[in-house]
């Protein structure tokens, strides 16, 4: 069989068990399609003997009937996740070299439940980032081109190396992390589908921290089914990790029954911005539509804080960034400056900071550090986290209203060319968070589903976000959503 | 609130991130740039409403203060880029 690296987890793991291919065969597949893709940057630490291993285990398992939910599926899995004995550097120089002693809870358990690593994939620098442009790898690279032109265009970020990944076919799902958009914006780019639990579902231990009280894991994958296969095994109690959740994880495939009759929607006034592309206002509209059709309820409501979302935001995620990142100091892992004659130690971590940290986190942590400054604290970061109360309070009044999910765009726009946007200022590029930001300081689940095309030929993505722990529920109506919307395009092979 | 080259320094030094002097009036641009977006949240009325610290309704979970793990010390160091005699080395802190 051919192409095997083209399939999606559910098809890939039904064929296994029917004899009729190996995770060997898968995994070969795999390994073959990203030594061809180097041009994409995606695959930053390939680890193909160690995928082989785990390859020929997971045959043994399966032959033997004891396979687990993922058995034998190759992935990919972000630099963000710590992978023992495995360069895990954060897309960061800051973290060159560092290997460590000890395996991220999410990447063990997908371990755990067979899956096959093929590798780490690219980032922005610490997830700081939209585009895959801050990473010390160099830019990941969609797969995706705009009709009748070669420039490159970016695969959206921070999670640009997964979403670039799985969209051609490198690898039959990945892993990403979600701190103010981060699987879902790459996601809806590159017309693959991610999702992002509830605040506490994934444990965060072993993760690279970014902004802890935001961070959380999730899957990139093909489809709606293989995501709600992929997050049942991420998923789960860690006592490793204080704020996860000490809930039972359904079998979020099985709730995937494409009914969803009766389901309120909501569509929020408030995500209808100035200057948005008519595109993906009748993306919007059509995606409302399709959710009618299959007999949701469609109901206007209003989420009045989600102006202040994005600038609450960019005071909350460079605070705690400040706070993690103060870590790297030279002293116990990763990059260390040469020091001249008579530096001392503060010498030290000024000259480690300044030459292993790139220009994004450098400006990010010091805004976080002003931020939290005496002086400055209530002004800015105790106003930022009222008003994030203020946020979570105005989904809080949505979801007691009776309504079940809401729809909203993934981004404001399609993907845009690498380095299209250098020369504008930082904000400029932290627009691209604007649907998705709300969503992780509320704590909620969301997914972006791919649901159409704009007319240069790129993919476009709808939002769903859901109740708290209600991940099956979010995932059968994006499921419905994507039986509708039937897109099936993928990227010519320019590679 | 506008930031100075000399605050941009400040908090430079705060973050323990070295930057040259002749990048410093960049920096305090892009600062201004940031705290100008950030502005917008004195538009919001938060007259009491408290301050979120966990955004689950879950108290953080406690447990017996008994040591659960240890004696590590090569796995510690391994990634360290100076480790003498079973420790960390660094510059001399104490003169």
């Amino acid at each position: 069989m051919s192409d095997l690296n083209k399939l999606g987890l559910a098809e890939a793991r039904d064929l296994q068990r029917k004899g009729e291919t190996t995770s060997v065969e898968l995994t070969e597949s795999c390994l073959k399609a990203i030594d061809a893709a180097d041009a994409l940057n995606a695959f930053v630490h390939k680890t193909p003997e160690i995928a082989l291993e785990r390859a020929k285990a997971a045959d043994a398992r399966i032959k033997g009937g004891d396979a687990p939910a993922m058995c034998g599926l190759p992935i990919g899995v972000k630099d963000l996740f710590c992978t023992k004995g495995v360069d895990s550097q954060a897309a960061s120089r800051i973290l060159e070299g560092f290997k460590p002693e000890y395996e991220s809870t999410v990447s063990q358990q997908l371990q755990d439940a067979g899956a096959v690593m093929l590798g780490k994939l690219n980032m922005d620098e610490f997830a700081m980032g939209s585009s895959n442009e801050t990473s010390v790898y160099g830019n990941a690279v969609s797969p995706w081109r705009r009709d009748g032109s070669e420039a490159e265009l970016t695969p959206g970020g921070s999670s640009g190396g997964s979403a670039s990944a799985v969209a051609a076919d490198l690898c039959l799902a990945a892993t990403g992390t979600d701190t103010g958009g981060s699987i879902r914006q790459p996601a809806a780019f590159t017309g693959t589908v991610g999702i992002k639990p509830t605040y506490g579902r994934c444990s965060r231990w072993g993760v690279v921290a970014f902004a802890s009280s935001l961070d959380q894991a999730g899957p990139m994958t093909k489809s709606v089914r293989d995501a709600s296969i992929m997050l049942e095994a991420m998923c789960g109690h860690d006592a490793k990790d204080s704020t996860s959740a000490e809930l039972a994880v359904p079998n979020f495939e099985a709730m995937l029954t494409g009914d969803i009759k009766g389901k309120k929607i909501g569509i929020p006034k408030e995500y209808r911005m100035d200057g948005m592309p008519g595109e993906i206002e009748q993306l919007w509209a059509d995606g409302a539509a399709m959710l009618k059709d299959a007999g949701a309820e469609i109901v206007d409501i209003s989420l009045p804080h989600t102006k202040y979302a994005l600038p609450a935001y960019y005071v909350i995620a460079p605070a705690e960034a400040s706070s993690n990142l103060a870590r790297y100091d030279g002293v116990r892992y990763g990059h260390r400056a040469t020091l001249d004659a008579g530096d001392g130690i503060t010498e030290m971590y000024e000259k480690t900071r300044a030459e292993g940290f790139g220009p994004e986190v450098q400006r990010r942590v010091m805004v976080g550090t002003y931020v939290l400054s005496a002086g400055f604290y209530d002004a800015y970061y105790n106003r930022a986290r009222r008003v994030r109360t203020l946020i979570k309070k105005d989904f809080e009044d949505v979801f007691a209203a009776g309504i079940d999910a809401i729809l909203t765009p993934a981004t404001p726009s399609a993907a845009f060319g690498l380095g299209e946007m250098t020369e504008a200022d930082p904000v400029q590029m932290y627009l691209n968070d604007v649907f998705t930001v709300t969503v992780n300081l509320a704590g909620l689940p969301g997914i972006s589903v791919p649901a159409g095309l704009d007319k240069q030929g790129l993919p476009l993505g709808l939002q769903l976000i859901g109740k708290p722990w209600e991940e099956g529920d979010l995932l059968n109506t994006a499921y419905a959503l994507e039986n509708a919307a039937g897109f099936v395009a993928k990227p010519g092979q320019w590679w | 609130m506008s930031i100075d080259q000399s605050t941009a320094a400040k908090v430079a030094k705060l973050a323990r991130i070295k930057v040259e002097d002749d990048a410093l009036p960049a920096l305090a641009e892009e600062f201004n740039n940031i705290l100008g977006f950030i502005e917008q949240l004195n538009e919001v009325d938060v007259d009491g409403v408290e301050p979120m610290t966990s955004v689950t309704p879950q108290r953080l979970k406690r447990r017996e203060d008994v040591v659960t793990d240890g004696d590590q010390q090569p796995k510690v160091l391994k990634n360290a880029p100076d480790a003498r005699e079973g420790f960390f080395a660094v510059p001399k802190v104490v003169e």
